[in-house]
């Protein structure tokens, strides 16, 4: 009778704490009776340790299948804690951001005509990850490993703006979910970049294009609006392709 | 006008898929569906066709409504897994077994037998290759020997013989009611049965192998139309055929004597362009044919197979579980500066070329207590690099061809660690183009080059792009070379151990 132990201990009997969200702490029971469990309950044995009606149960359920804090074995409906939920306290390998977005990053630098870089924060300094070259075959130097500085450039305003600190200078980039970069590192010279969720909404990388001024932005140093579409839809791709659900 | 577009479809190992590709030469659509496996008997591997048939109808299907108008789309090349082959009735359209796939072993012994015939000289003087079950020539052979009454329904005339883009080709164009029965040069050269230099077949191989020519596919030019598909929601010229590698040589636009391409998958496959001259080969690397353009001699190529590359990283994953996603062996990998003295020698089922030893077995040479995981998947990786050192210098010694720079493409690709050690390994440069689905590209180059959607070659010439370059450092080129002969000895190991 191992779940009547774990429905004393979890369970949720006692009622929801005032000023909390109720379905999250029904989640988080939910979570602990999977984890608990080694993979061996259903959901109505699941929906009966914490408590619950099936149908409440299993919408949880669904929600957190969906966003990989759960697995469901498929031959048997039992359920089991998920990739996502183990990822949790570690960062995403680079070399793995490297190949899971490299598609898109070619598509994208093959359709904008620009160079693009993927970069991760690392300190007080962006690091570039992943440089596909611009599309025009002249003398290019792969900048995989580059450290860049954060403060003066698009990936490192995105990077800087989701970060821990988030900075009220970088609101604007926060709410408009891209950032620019107008010649201040290298005069002639500017980006735009937007960022890269990971499963749980967390910014990983940011993603932009770079290339001359006059090519990116407009005479008001407004970016090129084709350009900027294709910077956040490229973003976009790579987040949904690490699982960040609906892009 | 508007854009014109060029479905490819790349019936592949695991998966059928279908691609619509622009002018440019990038992708604009794509679906995919896979396959079962199925393994009957140890080193047996087949396919079911009736499956692959339909998947590629309904990828194809389905990739034509992703574009806004499909009439836009105005043809199809198609490139497929060489080698895997098919017979099925011309009246049913039914198979008559499964499809015998290209990593399929049951011919070896068959192999054997016919190799130690006296007249077996004919088969590398008239085809270009070595006998080898590798070819698609003894799968057939054993179809007809293994299935009940295959070959006198054969003889008869009641069955026809493919390789998947004649069975495709076939069923795309009706199938029973008036399918057309083609292969292209390319496909035809790796049956063994065909004259290398004639492009026909050869009535001494079909002799030799016993093999009755009512059941063979008339051979077409790789770029030319080949017929109409009429069983897709729309007809399309079929208008190109290539084997997957070649494909992916005319997708990397390696059109010119010397230009070279290596995908890096499962295995690597290294393909030198040598023109119109067709290289006999005693280094270990295969004469093949890279296309012929309608109308056109035939351009030849070298071919240099290895086995095992990614498989390798898998094999650290799952086998060893020491990393949870392939792309980690770099991060493993760069924890460390060199390999520590460990190599790795992935012979998991023998060695393909330059060395053709089917008895070597892998080993991990150098292990000393030093020795950590890191300095393993550096030497995973290494290994990798060392095999196609190992295959373009037995082209070099083959082509007497010099190779400006190395075209790349493939899952491991995107590994920078692999790709400069490669670029230091063979003192060239090494590029990798912006369009990453070289096989599929090089199937829709083909189509649209034989319907006037590119005027020629150097049109396609212009769509290539670098997408990033690994440029040798001389030092690391001259102290590889120096650690050369260490891998040459791990390989000598290697195929002792597994000598009888």
């Amino acid at each position: 009778m191992r779940w009547v132990t774990i429905r004393a201990r979890d369970g949720l009997a006692s009622g929801a704490v005032p000023g909390t969200v109720q379905s999250i702490e029904r989640a988080a029971a939910i979570l602990r009776v999977v984890a608990g469990s080694g993979g061996t309950l259903g959901v109505t044995d699941i929906a009966a340790a914490v408590g619950l009606a099936k149908t409440t149960a299993h919408s949880l359920l669904r929600t957190l299948l969906h966003v990989g804090f759960v697995a469901q074995d498929p031959a048997t409906g039992r359920y089991a804690l998920g990739p996502g939920l183990l990822r949790l306290g570690t960062s995403l390998d680079v070399n793995e951001l490297r190949a899971r977005s490299s598609n898109w990053a070619d598509a994208l630098a093959s359709r904008s005509g620009q160079a693009v870089r993927l970069a991760t924060l690392a300190g007080t300094e962006v690091v570039v990850v992943h440089h596909v070259f611009r599309p025009d075959d002249s003398a290019q130097v792969l900048e995989v490993g580059t450290a860049l500085p954060a403060h003066n450039t698009a990936l490192g305003k995105v990077l800087l703006a989701h970060g821990a600190a988030h900075p009220p200078e970088l609101a604007e980039v926060r709410a408009q979910g891209w950032a620019a970069e107008r010649g201040e590192h290298e005069p002639g010279t500017g980006a735009i970049a937007a960022p890269v969720r990971a499963a749980g909404g967390l910014v990983v990388a940011a993603l932009g294009v770079s290339g001359a001024l006059t090519s990116l932005f407009d005479a008001r140093g407004v970016p090129r609006s084709l350009l900027l579409a294709m910077v956040v839809d490229a973003a976009h791709a790579v987040s949904r392709e690490l699982g960040h659900g609906g892009g | 006008m508007a854009d014109r577009y060029v479905l490819a479809v790349d019936q592949g190992t695991t998966s059928t898929r279908s691609l619509v590709f622009d002018r440019g030469g990038r992708m604009v659509a794509v679906r995919q569906r896979e396959h079962h496996q199925y393994f009957p008997r140890p080193g047996w591997v087949e396919h079911d066709p009736m499956e692959i048939w339909a998947n590629t109808q309904r990828t194809a299907a389905q990739v034509l409504g992703d574009v806004p108008d499909a009439g836009d789309v105005v043809a199809l090349g198609i490139a497929n897994q060489r080698e895997t082959t098919v017979v099925w009735d011309r009246v049913t359209g039914r198979p008559v077994t499964r499809a015998l796939v290209w990593q399929d072993t049951r011919t070896a012994d068959l192999v054997t037998e016919l190799a130690a015939r006296p007249d077996a000289g004919v088969v590398a003087e008239r085809s270009g290759m070595a006998i080898a079950g590798y070819f698609s020539g003894p799968r057939l052979r054993w179809i007809l020997d293994h299935v009940p009454r295959a070959r006198e329904r054969a003889e008869r005339g009641e069955l026809l013989f493919g390789t998947m883009e004649t069975w495709l080709i076939w069923n795309l164009t009706g199938g029973p009611d008036g399918g057309v029965h083609v292969t292209d040069v390319t496909n035809a050269s790796r049956t063994l049965l065909m004259d290398v230099r004639s492009c026909r077949w050869d009535p001494d191989l079909l002799a030799f192998f016993d093999i009755p020519a009512e059941m063979l596919p008339e051979i077409r030019p790789s770029v030319g139309v080949l017929g109409t598909a009429t069983a897709l929601n729309r007809a399309l010229p079929i208008a190109g055929a290539l084997g997957d590698q070649q494909a992916a040589l005319f997708g990397q636009a390696c059109f010119a004597p010397g230009e070279a391409k290596c995908t890096y998958g499962t295995g690597s496959f290294l393909l030198q362009n040598t023109g119109t001259e067709l290289v006999r080969t005693r280094s270990g690397s295969i004469s093949t044919v890279a296309y012929q353009l309608a109308g056109e001699p035939v351009r030849y190529a070298l071919e240099g197979s290895v086995a095992v590359a990614g498989a390798l990283v898998q094999w650290l994953r799952d086998g060893l579980g020491l990393i949870s996603s392939a792309a980690e062996v770099e991060t493993l990998a760069r924890t460390v500066g060199d390999n520590g003295g460990c190599y790795v020698v992935p012979a998991f089922s023998g060695l393909l070329a330059p060395h053709w030893r089917g008895e070597a077995r892998g080993l991990v040479a150098g292990l000393t207590s030093y020795v950590t995981k890191g300095h393993l998947a550096r030497a995973v990786l290494e290994a990798t690099g060392w095999q196609t050192r190992d295959v373009v210098q037995a082209m070099a010694a083959d082509s007497g061809l010099s190779l400006p720079a190395l075209r790349v493409d493939g899952g491991m690709t995107t590994n920078n660690l692999l790709m400069q050690f490669v670029a230091d390994a063979l003192d060239t440069p090494v590029v990798r183009p912006m369009v990453g689905e070289t096989v599929s590209l090089g199937a829709a180059y083909a189509a649209g080059l034989a319907v006037g959607v590119w005027s020629d070659v150097e049109a396609l010439r212009r769509n290539w792009h670098r997408s990033a370059q690994w440029t040798p450092t001389p030092e690391r080129a001259r102290a590889l070379t120096a650690e050369y002969p260490r891998w040459e000895r791990a390989v000598e190991l290697s195929i002792a151990w597994g000598a009888p």
